[in-house]
C-alpha cells in the first residue's frame, strides 16, 4: 500500500499507466463530488460519524482543496447514538472548520409530531427529521454514504438518485445514468440524493482508510462492551431501553462493523485491534455487513426498499 | 469476501442475454463460486427457494428484483454486482434481457469495458444473439465474450459450441467487434464459470473468471490525445498561501498532461501552458493522466469556467454546434425533430434543437429507415442537433467519454436520449464491414 493520498501505479503491459482501484474509486467520487457542487445550489452532506460518512467527507475534502468544503453537514440524531461516536463527529467538525447541523429524534418526540415505538428502536423515525431538515435548509441535494454492495434495494441505486417532493424515492422516475454523466436538474421542490461511494465495497472503504490512514471512531476495533442477545445480536445495554425482561447482560470482546442507532446496530465478536486486522477478519467473514450487525434491515425481507421509498437514506 | 488485495485492478463487466439463456443463474454463479455471497444472503436465497417447492437453492434469486418492480410491472435497468479475487474487483452490471432490452443495455455497457453474451446452446445463435452483439458494438465495448451455456443440455457436445462460436465470432467481425472470446459453459452446474469443467475435456482455453482476470482491458492513456472538461473553479479566497489560487477541478477524459505542456481553452481557442497539476493530495505532480480527478492551474489568467474543455495543441476535438450523433432514446415520450432540450456533453449543458431524425435502425434486420417522425423509448437512430453554444466534442468511435451525450427535459429533468457523436454506422456497413472495405 502506497503512502497517504499518493497514486498507486500498476506495471502495465504496455509500459503504460495504469490506476489501481482504489485510486479509480476515488477519482470517480471526486468527480462526483465536483458535479454535484457544480449542479445544485444547497448540497448537505449526511455525516453520522460512521466509517462511511468518514470516508465521504474525507474524499469531499480532497475534492475541493485548497478551498473549503462547498456544503455543510447533516446528522440525524436518533438520541441513542454511540456517545464515541458523536464525539468523534464532533471533533472531526472543528477540526476541518465545518459546518454541522443536527436533526434531533428527540425534539419531534418532545412535541408529538413522532411518537416512540414499541420497541424502542428509532432508526425508522429519522425519515421525519430528515425531510424536515430538508425542507428547512432547502437543501436540493444529500451526500449519502450508501453503497451498492450493501443491500438488494440499494443494487440499482442511481449515484444521482431523484426524490420527489415528499422525499419518496419512485423507481418510474430515476434516471439511466449512462457513462460518467450525471443527471441533477430537478423541479422545484424535488431534491437529489448523491451517493458517492456507489461503486465502494466494505473492503474497498477499509483498504482506503488504511491508506489515507483515515481515523475512525475508537468502536470499530476491539473492546470489551456490555452486551445483551436479542434477535441473534448483541446489542449495547445502555439508557435507550435495554436490556429488558430477561435478557441479560454479559461483558464481551467485540467491535462494531456498522455504526448506527444502538438499538438496532449489532457488535460482532472480535479481536481486530488495528485498521489491517478488520481488513484480515472481513476476508474471513462470512456474513455482509448488514446480515451480521442490523436488526432493522431483517424485519423483512423488503425493508430497506420500503423505508427508501418512504424517504429514508 | 476477496482476499485482501491491496491495490488490485478493476474490470467493468455487462451482462447480455436473457432469463432463458440462464443469465441471472450465470451472474448467481459467478458471484456464488467467488464467495462474493455470505451466508446470511445464502440463507436467505436457500429459504425462499424451499418456499417455492425446488429441491436446490436457486442462484437465480440473488438477481431477484425489488418489489416495487413487481408490483409495477416494471424493470429498472441496471444492478450493479460487485465481487472480486486476489488479482482484480470487478464491477458488473447485470442489465435484465427481456423488457427494454435495448435501453437497459446500452446503459450498462456506456461504462463496460467487457461484455458477456449469453447463448444458450440448444438455440445456437439467435436474432437476440445478434442485437446484443450489435448494441455492444454500437456503445464501442472493447471487449466481447461469448458464453455458450447449457451446455450441459447438449450432452457437452464439442461440434455443437465450435459451431456456436464460429457463427458468432464471424458475425462479430462484421459489426468490427475486435476479438470474440467464445466459452462453454454450464452455469447451473458451475462448468468453466470459475471451477474447469470435468465434462468438457475437449475444452482447453479459460474459465469464464480466468478470462476476465486476464483480459488486458486498459487502454493506455498515452495513446490517447488529452481531454480535461473543466467542471468546477477552485478559488479559495482566503488571506495567506492561496490567496490567489486559481485552479480548475476535473477529471481528465483522457489522456496524458504535464506541467508545462502547451494547451488550449475550448470553445474559446485561448492557448495557454499548465503552471501545476495538483492531483488529490499531492501538489505540483510532474503529470496526470485518464481517469485521474486533478486540478489544473494555467500559467496565464484566462477566463475558464466549468464546462470549457483544457486539451492539448495536437489532434484537439472539433469545436462545433452541429452534431450528428447515433442515438438510443430511452424516455417514454417519444423524441421529434424540432424538439428543444438541453444537451450534457463532459461538464458543459447547453440547449439544443432536434434539427431532423435522419434514420431509424431496425435491429432485427440492421437496416436503417430514413426519415422517422420520431424515435420511441428503446429505439436506436442518427440524429441532427444543433446547439446554442459551441461544443468541443469528439467522435465516440474515437473517444467514448467525449464524444457522448445525454439529451435531457428541460422541464421535468428527464434524461431522454443517450447520445454518440458520429453518424449510424451504415447498415451495411455494421453488417458488412469487410465487404464494404473490399468494395473500395
Amino acid at each position: 500500500m502506497s503512502g497517504r493520498g499518493e497514486a498507486t501505479l500498476l506495471p502495465c503491459s504496455r509500459d503504460g499507466l495504469r490506476l489501481s482501484q482504489l485510486d479509480v474509486l476515488e477519482s470517480e467520487s471526486v468527480h462526483i463530488f465536483r458535479e454535484s457542487a457544480a449542479q445544485f445550489e444547497r448540497p448537505a452532506m449526511l455525516f453520522s460519524g460512521g466509517k462511511d460518512s468518514i470516508v465521504m467527507l474525507h474524499l469531499a475534502l480532497k475534492a475541493f482543496w485548497p478551498a473549503p468544503v462547498p456544503f455543510g453537514l447533516l446528522h440525524v440524531d436518533t438520541g441513542h447514538n454511540f456517545p464515541e461516536v458523536i464525539s468523534h463527529r464532533d471533533r472531526t467538525v472543528v477540526e476541518h472548520g465545518l459546518r454541522l447541523s443536527v436533526a434531533y429524534v428527540q425534539d419531534f418526540i418532545d412535541d408529538g409530531r413522532l411518537r416512540e415505538r414499541p420497541d424502542g428502536t428509532r432508526n425508522p423515525l429519522q425519515t421525519v427529521p430528515l425531510l424536515d431538515a430538508v425542507a428547512r435548509g432547502r437543501h436540493d441535494a444529500l451526500f449519502g454514504g450508501g453503497r451498492r454492495d450493501e443491500e438488494k434495494a440499494r443494487a440499482k441505486e442511481r449515484v444521482f438518485s431523484l426524490r420527489d417532493e415528499f422525499g419518496a424515492w419512485d423507481p418510474r422516475r430515476q434516471r439511466p445514468e449512462l457513462w460518467s454523466l450525471y443527471n441533477g436538474r430537478r423541479r422545484q421542490g424535488e431534491h437529489v440524493r448523491v451517493f458517492p461511494l456507489s461503486n465502494w465495497t466494505e473492503l474497498d472503504v477499509w483498504e482506503y482508510i488504511a491508506r489515507e490512514r483515515i481515523e475512525l471512531p475508537e468502536i470499530y476495533f476491539t473492546h470489551k462492551r456490555e452486551v445483551f442477545l436479542r434477535d441473534g445480536m448483541w446489542l449495547s445495554a445502555g439508557d435507550w431501553g435495554g436490556p429488558s425482561g430477561r435478557e441479560t447482560v454479559e461483558r464481551r470482546q467485540v467491535r462494531y462493523r456498522t455504526v448506527g442507532d444502538m438499538s438496532c446496530t449489532g457488535a460482532v465478536d472480535s479481536y481486530a485491534a488495528t485498521v489491517d486486522e478488520v481488513i484480515r477478519e472481513l476476508a474471513g467473514s462470512v456474513l455482509t455487513e448488514r446480515g451480521a450487525t442490523r436488526a432493522d434491515d431483517q424485519m423483512s425481507e423488503a425493508a430497506m426498499e420500503d423505508r427508501k421509498r418512504e424517504g429514508y437514506f | 469476501m476477496a482476499t485482501p488485495t491491496g491495490a488490485a485492478s478493476l474490470l467493468r463487466l455487462a451482462t447480455a442475454g436473457s432469463v432463458d439463456d440462464g443469465k441471472s443463474t450465470l451472474v448467481g454463479r459467478l458471484l456464488h463460486d467467488c464467495q462474493a455471497v455470505l451466508a446470511d444472503q445464502l440463507a436467505a436465497v436457500e429459504r425462499v427457494s424451499r418456499e417455492r417447492g425446488l429441491l436446490t437453492a436457486d442462484l437465480a434469486l440473488l438477481t431477484d428484483g425489488l418489489r416495487a418492480e413487481r408490483e409495477q410491472g416494471i424493470t429498472i435497468d441496471v444492478a450493479y454486482r460487485y465481487f472480486a479475487t486476489a488479482r482484480r474487483r470487478f464491477i458488473l452490471a447485470d442489465t435484465p434481457g427481456h423488457v427494454q432490452y435495448t435501453r437497459n443495455m446500452v446503459t450498462g455497457a456506456s461504462t463496460a469495458e467487457l461484455a458477456v453474451v449469453l447463448v444458450d446452446a440448444r438455440n445456437g445463435v439467435t436474432e437476440q444473439t445478434r442485437r446484443h452483439a450489435a448494441v455492444a458494438a454500437l456503445l464501442r465495448v472493447p471487449h466481447m465474450v461469448l458464453a455458450v451455456n447449457k451446455m450441459d443440455l447438449v450432452d457437452y457436445d464439442e461440434s455443437v459450441f465450435h459451431g456456436i462460436a464460429d457463427e458468432c465470432t464471424r458475425y462479430a467481425s462484421r459489426l468490427g467487434v475486435p476479438g470474440i472470446v467464445p466459452i462453454p459453459i454450464s452455469a447451473l452446474g458451475g462448468d468453466n464459470v470459475v471451477h474447469r469443467s470435468a465434462s468438457m475435456p475437449w475444452y482447453d482455453g479459460p474459465t469464464l473468471l480466468e478470462h476476465l482476470e486476464e483480459v488486458d482491458a486498459d487502454e493506455d492513456p498515452a495513446e490517447q490525445p488529452a481531454r480535461f472538461p473543466v467542471q468546477y473553479v477552485l478559488r479559495p479566497q482566503t488571506s495567506g498561501e492561496f490567496q490567489d489560487y486559481r485552479g480548475y477541478a476535473g477529471r481528465l477524459s483522457s489522456g496524458v498532461l504535464r506541467r508545462g505542456d502547451p494547451v488550449v481553452v475550448l470553445p474559446s481557442g485561448l492557448r495557454s501552458s499548465i503552471a501545476a497539476i495538483d492531483r488529490l493530495g499531492e501538489r505540483d505532480a510532474e503529470f496526470a493522466f485518464a481517469p485521474q480527478s486533478v486540478t489544473l492551474r494555467l500559467a496565464d489568467d484566462l477566463d475558464v469556467s466549468r464546462g470549457d474543455m483544457i486539451v492539448q495543441l495536437d489532434d484537439p476535438p472539433r469545436v462545433t454546434q452541429d452534431v450528428t450523433a447515433t442515438v438510443c432514446h430511452l424516455a417514454d415520450r417519444p423524441l421529434r425533430a424540432g424538439d428543444r432540450v438541453l444537451m450534457h456533453h463532459a461538464a458543459a449543458t447547453v440547449r439544443a434543437v432536434v434539427r431532423s431524425l435522419d434514420a431509424r435502425l431496425d435491429l432485427h434486420t440492421l437496416a436503417a429507415e430514413p426519415g422517422p417522425t420520431s424515435l420511441s423509448a428503446n429505439e436506436i437512430g442518427q440524429l441532427t442537433l444543433r446547439t446554442a453554444a459551441p461544443l468541443p466534442i469528439d467522435d465516440y468511435r474515437k473517444d467514448r467519454r467525449t464524444g457522448s451525450f445525454l439529451l435531457v427535459d428541460e422541464a421535468d429533468g428527464a434524461t431522454l436520449t443517450a447520445g454518440m457523436v458520429g453518424a449510424l454506422a451504415h447498415p451495411e456497413e455494421l453488417a458488412h464491414p469487410e465487404e464494404k472495405a473490399t468494395r473500395q
